[in-house]
């Protein structure tokens, strides 16, 4: 849920794991982190990939 | 003689290649998020997550692996979304806010008034205060880190946390209260003039 890290990090500071605002942040941001990414934004990952691979393939090698 | 360079092993970079969209998908659902709460809407969010994923991918051979990526991506969507703010002028904001209504529910300690309140007082901030605070708070970046996103001194960085975070207590302490019933409510209202 919360990112470990960032809760390591941010321990000795006012925005830490007891800090409410800070777990108040991490819940809202974590909640849209965890809707997982768009089939749209993969497409496009795999499109790029693909036309790159093309591109070394037509240049020769 | 010129030196060639796409003599540059071939091996190199097929190494590279992969690594560079592992670390680029590994950074995706972070980087939505920060955009959800920059542009307020989901849809607007994955475009400009598109946009800057299309920014990194041509701009690839100037990432040094081994850097920060993740700070890398925020930079540069952070720069694309001012930018695309510049362009379309002062035109009305339709979003909903720092984060979306629509969010789902999450499976936390807080309930959904709790966190819709929080929502609300997070909105009330200027947009570089909240900024500082999510990057800082929630995108887990180091303050050297968040203000090298936000092109801003170190010092600056801290000091928009600190302010950003007595308003949300401030605000915060008046949704709380408020809870008590109508008159805590207008005992606030009387008691603290200047609230925004």
């Amino acid at each position: 849920m919360n990112d470990l890290s960032t809760i390591r990090r941010r321990q000795d500071d006012a925005l830490g794991p007891n800090s409410d605002i800070g777990n108040k942040l991490r819940a809202l941001y974590g909640a849209v982190q965890d809707e997982g990414i768009p089939d749209k934004l993969l497409q496009l990952l795999d499109r790029l990939d693909e036309v790159e691979q093309q591109n070394k393939t037509d240049k020769g090698e | 003689m010129a030196v060639n360079k796409t003599n540059a092993p071939g091996a190199t970079r097929a190494q590279e290649t992969p690594s560079f969209k592992r670390d680029l998908l590994a950074t995706l659902p972070s980087l939505r998020a920060f955009a959800v709460s920059l542009s307020g809407r989901h849809d607007k969010a994955d475009d400009l997550v598109q946009d800057t994923v299309m920014k990194a991918w041509a701009k690839q051979e100037s990432f040094e692996l081994g850097t920060n990526m993740k700070a890398w991506l925020f930079t540069i969507l952070r720069n694309e979304f001012y930018s695309q703010m510049r362009k379309r002028g002062r035109e009305v904001q339709d979003t909903d806010g720092a984060f979306t209504e629509r969010m789902a529910v999450h499976p936390s300690q807080y309930g959904i008034v709790d966190l819709n309140d929080f929502r609300k007082a997070l909105d009330r901030l200027p947009d570089d205060q909240r900024e500082a605070v999510i990057l800082i708070g929630a995108s887990g970046f180091s303050y050297e880190e968040a203000a090298e996103i936000c092109h801003c001194a170190v010092g600056t960085m801290k000091s928009r946390v600190s302010r950003a975070r007595t308003k949300l207590q401030e605000l915060l302490q008046v949704a709380g209260e408020s809870d008590y019933g109508p008159d805590a409510v207008s005992a606030q209202v009387t008691s603290i003039p200047h609230l925004s």
